[in-house]
């Protein structure tokens, strides 16, 4: 008999992005007011391990390197379905580039020891690097499929087949378990929360947090130290890039007619500038 | 800190990835060039383009004809179609040979999961999806400008001491640079081992949707999510302008255009003279794919959306009876040459 699949979700809780500014005294990020939620493909992939668990059986585990405040957003995942989730937490994680950050991951993953399927979301919607998946993948020594569209599950070969989205259109990939998986955004719809499960919001023996103690990584290795990279400077990006913004209002017909002049005389224009200046 | 690879004194170079599918080269990589050769003249760098594959004698044809000093060539049978783990492997090895002191990437599929990997088996940092390149005075350490928040956040990233110096450049970011007019650089081959063990993932099947690349286009009608029941208006309209079709993500996700038509942050980067936003709410995700356009316009029913922030033109109204009404005057007039 093949042992059951265990899929572990990396869930990064986020900022939402609409609401972090930067605070122009200083020119660091300014989170103050920002609402936190599950980064929106960590759900497409937790959707995808449930759907997997649905069809297949098995356990999903949820995981997320970050501050003690993001276990009522992590609840959420439990509430859908997932199992059990672990919080990496402390203060030596703090300050992470991509190179920390999945080191972290996937030494706490090889910690469990039983994990099959890693899924992760294509990018964050903060550093959007992308760059963690192939990060823990690297670490544990183990394949990837990035920018997949959809993940079938062989039991009996314990394989994946992967459709996933690359320049010019579609790959199909065979993956051997144990290896990393990272959805699109959108790529399913994630389901509502069970209500059923609701119990679990509360149920504090389904979070467990380790700190780096608990992961036996080198503390030179974590966090800002363990970062090769670092931010030289920071900025609120150049508002709409000093676009026009002129209003032209009317009845449908007029806004069609001056919007053609407009046109007409924006493309004469352009079309002189084009030859002077290529590209 | 993680023990680098090697020491900035030993670095040499600026490296540019030349990526390749079938033997014919990623436009980004070619936008990498000119951006590459730029910071070589200024550091007095050499600079090399490195190609990876099954058989690259034709490539290291084109490439000899390159604005490059040197071309390094690593073929291999298990390299023909890319797979990220063999890719890494194989590069790995080249990189911890020749040191380089920059490497640089585009920000495709293959070339973000070849470089996260690389990183990580480098221990070295790797800035990502660079939106803008540049050396930092006084150091000369490598400055990527990348945007965060979905483009809200401009920040700069550099990599003090480990090497080589990594970044994703977004396709598109970059123009093309004009044909290099030069002497033939030098192509060297090398090579490397790439185990079977290293090849666990395998490429069944690969799909090509040839003719569409509306990063190129001159002219843009982007239809967003407010943009429903309206296809064939906007169709129409794009016609009638000679314009290709572009799409928002809730657009591509309605079926209403194809995924590669999607514009922002997940999809193209476009840099079109004129781009017509139909019923979009302008998300940052969005607007970073329109940014470079020279100007926009946008119809949105909604007179707080954000779309109106990166236009030039604002159209408070619904959707329908506006396209229909610039249809109609485009046909009038016999379209917009
Ligand atoms: C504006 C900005 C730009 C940045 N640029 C860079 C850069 O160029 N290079 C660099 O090395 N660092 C960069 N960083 C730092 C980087 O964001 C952090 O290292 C972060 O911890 C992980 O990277 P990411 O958010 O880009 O994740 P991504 O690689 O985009 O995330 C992909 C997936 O990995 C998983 N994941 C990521 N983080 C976690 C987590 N904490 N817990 C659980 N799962 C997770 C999720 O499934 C997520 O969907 C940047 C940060 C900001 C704010
Ligand atoms: C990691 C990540 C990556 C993403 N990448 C991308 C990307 O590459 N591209 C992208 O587009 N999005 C991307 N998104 C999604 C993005 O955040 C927005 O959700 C998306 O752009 C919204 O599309 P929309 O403007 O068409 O739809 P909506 O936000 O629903 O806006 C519809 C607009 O149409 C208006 N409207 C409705 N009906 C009418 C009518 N009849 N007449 C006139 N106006 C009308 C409404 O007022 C509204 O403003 C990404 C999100 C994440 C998290």
């Amino acid at each position: 008999m093949t042992r059951e699949l265990h899929t572990l979700v990396c869930l990064k809780v986020v900022p939402k992005s609409e609401e972090v500014g930067v605070d122009r005294e200083t020119n660091t990020l300014d989170r103050a007011n920002a609402r936190s939620e599950i980064n929106p493909p960590d759900m497409n992939a937790l959707e995808t391990a449930l759907a997997l668990k649905d069809r297949f059986g098995g356990r999903v585990s949820l995981m997320s390197m970050g501050p003690p405040f993001v276990i009522p957003t992590l609840r959420v995942g439990l509430a859908m379905g997932a199992d059990h989730a672990y919080l990496l937490s402390d203060r030596a994680f703090g300050g992470a580039d991509t190179l920390a950050t999945s080191l972290t991951l996937a030494r706490a993953i090889e910690k469990l020891g039983d994990v099959d399927l890693v899924l992760c979301g294509e990018e964050s919607s903060d550093g959007a690097t992308a760059q963690v998946p192939p990060g823990i993948a690297t670490w544990m020594d183990i394949p990837q499929a990035t920018y997949a569209m959809d993940v079938d599950f062989e039991p009996g070969q314990r394989h994946l087949v992967v459709t996933r989205e690359v320049r010019d259109g579609e790959e199909v990939l065979d993956v051997p378990l144990p290896a990393v998986v990272s959805v699109k955004v959108s790529c399913n719809e994630p389901r509502f929360m069970d209500t059923g499960r609701f119990a679990l919001l509360d149920n504090e023996e389904l979070v467990t947090t380790w700190t780096a103690d608990d992961l036996g990584v080198d503390r030179e290795h974590l966090g800002l130290a363990g970062s090769p990279t670092s931010v030289a400077g920071l900025k609120e990006a150049a508002q709409a890039s000093g676009r026009r913004r002129e209003l032209v209002s009317g009845t449908p017909e007029e806004e069609g007619k001056i919007l053609y002049e407009r046109i007409i005389e924006f493309l004469r224009g352009a079309g002189t500038r084009g030859q002077e200046a290529p590209g | 800190m993680i023990d680098p690879a090697y020491s900035p004194q030993e670095a040499r170079g600026i490296w540019v990835f030349l990526e390749q599918d079938a033997g014919v080269l990623a436009p980004v990589s070619l936008e990498l060039l000119a951006k590459a050769r730029a910071l070589a003249t200024e550091s007095g760098a050499e600079l090399t383009g490195l190609l990876v594959g099954g058989d690259l004698a034709a490539l290291e044809a084109t490439a000899a004809k390159l604005d490059l000093d040197r071309v390094v060539s690593v073929a291999h049978p298990l390299l023909t179609q890319f797979t990220a783990e063999a890719y890494a492997h194989a590069v790995d090895q080249v990189i911890r040979t020749q040191k380089p002191d920059i490497f640089l990437l585009g920000a495709t599929a293959y070339g973000r999961d070849l470089a996260g990997r690389l990183a990580v088996m480098l221990r070295t940092g790797l800035t990502a999806d660079c939106t803008d390149l540049a050396l930092e005075a006084g150091t000369g350490l490598l400055l990527g400008e990348v945007s965060g928040f979905g483009g809200g956040v401009l920040a700069t990233i550099r990599c003090e001491q480990h090497r080589p110096q990594m970044a994703t450049v977004r396709p598109g970011v970059f123009p093309e640079p004009a044909a290099a007019d030069r002497a033939a650089a030098k192509v060297e081959r090398v090579n490397v081992d790439v185990p079977a063990a290293k090849c666990l993932v395998k490429v069944v099947a690969r799909h090509r949707k040839t003719g569409v690349d509306i990063s190129r286009a001159e002219r843009l009608v982007v239809a967003g999510a407010g943009a429903r029941g309206e296809m064939p208006n906007i169709e129409a309209l794009a016609q009638a302008l000679g314009a290709e079709i572009g799409a928002t993500r809730v657009a591509v996700d309605e079926g209403w255009a194809e995924r590669e038509r999607q514009i922002g942050q997940t999809g193209v980067i476009a840099r079109p003279k004129l781009a017509l936003v139909w019923g979009a709410s302008g998300a940052s995700q969005f607007t970073c794919g329109i940014d470079q356009a020279e100007m926009v316009v946008a119809v949105n029913q909604d007179p707080e959306a954000a779309i109106f922030e990166s236009a030039d033109i604002c159209i408070v109204d619904e959707v329908a009876p506006v396209v229909k009404a610039l249809v109609a005057e485009l046909q009038s007039h016999g379209g917009a040459e």
